[in-house]
């Protein structure tokens, strides 16, 4: 129990995917600069994150490792994860129409969101169980909520500044970035032995 | 703007931004010859998985080509090799070029983008390895004229460098000619309107 609390928490904060590990840096410039969008957009992640987890997990062991096909990973991955949502998108519209309002449009495009891959391989590299995969997944998909949050206030907020031309959009984007991203670096050693 | 996570991720030093172009180029190649070859027979309601697919096949082998020969920089790109396949780059110019051309303008269309792309990683690097480790393809170049800061090869320089660097770029090109505003993040890369066609 301890470790499964210590994996969520290190994968929130300490090995934030967006701030310290570049994955889904994409989603995260394209979303973050309205709230409900990013909103929408975090909670598919979450979502997807841990259903890819486990699904993917379960495929490497039982039909990789088994057939001793590791090298078709990154195929058998990805196609993984695109079927699954496509799959999560069909049975949200049937099962629960609220919820597919909020989360449909943000669906597809997290088939390409390299997070999503990037949880799923890691946590083969990491020769994680069943269950930390799955909260690690589910842990990641937070880290990311967390960074696109705290990042589509932080533009809103930046949208009413006076920043000089050539640092308009993108760029001041990224420095602010830069400067969360030293803030989480604070996180590194909170599971220093 | 397109493929921004293995921008920042792998560029820590110069050597691996070039070792990271090529082999994004060397995939775009691949799966742009691949594809504009199969372009007629590819059914256009599926095209997106069959374009996911050859990539991924390509990127398979650069990875297996890596680990067999160079083992080491395999091992500083970790999983940014297989993150190759999500790359927005790829994927975009398999919709936007080569699904629509003939092979001999594919195939030039993925070397112009990827030596543009492995120019980019490159100066990326250069810059974050002289500014955050005092050496350029591990050659000590800053002597005792600076101190290295190693924040810049840390996460949070990579933010900080490429931030610079486009704001640099958006100077030069806007003193040239007045052109609307550049377009951010990930609406540019064409993969959006890709999965809202399907």
């Amino acid at each position: 129990m301890r470790e499964m609390i210590i994996i969520i928490i290190s994968a929130i904060l300490v090995e934030n995917f967006v701030l310290t590990k570049f994955l889904g840096i994409c989603p995260f410039l394209g979303v973050s600069n309205n709230m409900s969008s990013a909103i929408g957009m975090s909670g598919a992640v979450i979502f997807v994150m841990t259903i890819a987890s486990g699904v993917t997990w379960l495929v490497n062991e039982y039909l990789l490792v088994r057939f001793r096909l590791e090298y078709l990973q990154t195929i058998a991955f990805i196609l993984v994860i695109a079927a699954l949502v496509q799959f999560v998108e069909i049975v949200l519209r049937k099962i629960s129409p609220p919820l597919y309002k909020s989360l449909g449009i943000y669906l597809p495009l997290i088939t390409t969101n390299c997070a999503v891959l990037g949880v799923s391989l890691l946590n083969i590299e990491r020769e994680y169980t069943f269950a930390k995969s799955l909260v690690f997944g589910c842990g990641a998909g937070i880290g990311f909520s967390l960074a696109l949050l705290l990042f589509s206030s932080i533009r809103e907020k930046l949208e009413t500044c006076d920043i000089p031309k050539a640092l308009r959009g993108l760029p001041i984007t990224l420095i602010a970035a830069g400067l969360v991203s030293m803030a989480f670096f604070g996180f590194q050693g909170l599971f220093a032995k | 703007m397109l493929g921004t996570c293995p921008t920042l991720a792998v560029t820590t030093s110069a050597l691996y931004g070039i070792g990271m172009g090529l082999s994004a180029t060397a995939v775009l190649l691949g799966s742009n010859i691949a594809i504009s070859l199969l372009r007629k027979l590819i059914p256009d309601k599926v095209r997106i998985p069959a374009f996911i697919t050859i990539i991924a096949g390509f990127v398979t082998i650069v990875h297996l080509l890596l680990q067999a020969y160079l083992p080491e920089l395999n091992k500083a790109m970790g999983i940014f090799i297989p993150l190759i396949v999500v790359n927005c780059i790829i994927l975009a110019r398999a919709e936007m070029f080569a699904s629509k051309n003939n092979m001999f303008l594919s195939i030039l269309d993925a070397i112009g983008m990827g030596i543009g792309f492995t120019l980019a990683l490159f100066v990326m690097g250069s810059i974050r390895e002289i500014l955050g480790n005092g050496t350029w393809f591990g050659i000590d170049i800053s002597g005792e004229a600076f101190e290295p800061a190693t924040i810049m090869i840390l996460p949070p320089g990579g933010f900080l460098v490429f931030g610079f660097v486009i704001a640099i770029f958006n100077k030069i090109t806007s003193r040239k000619k007045k052109t609307s505003e550049a377009e951010a993040g990930c609406a540019s890369c064409g993969m959006c309107n890709a999965n809202e066609q399907r």
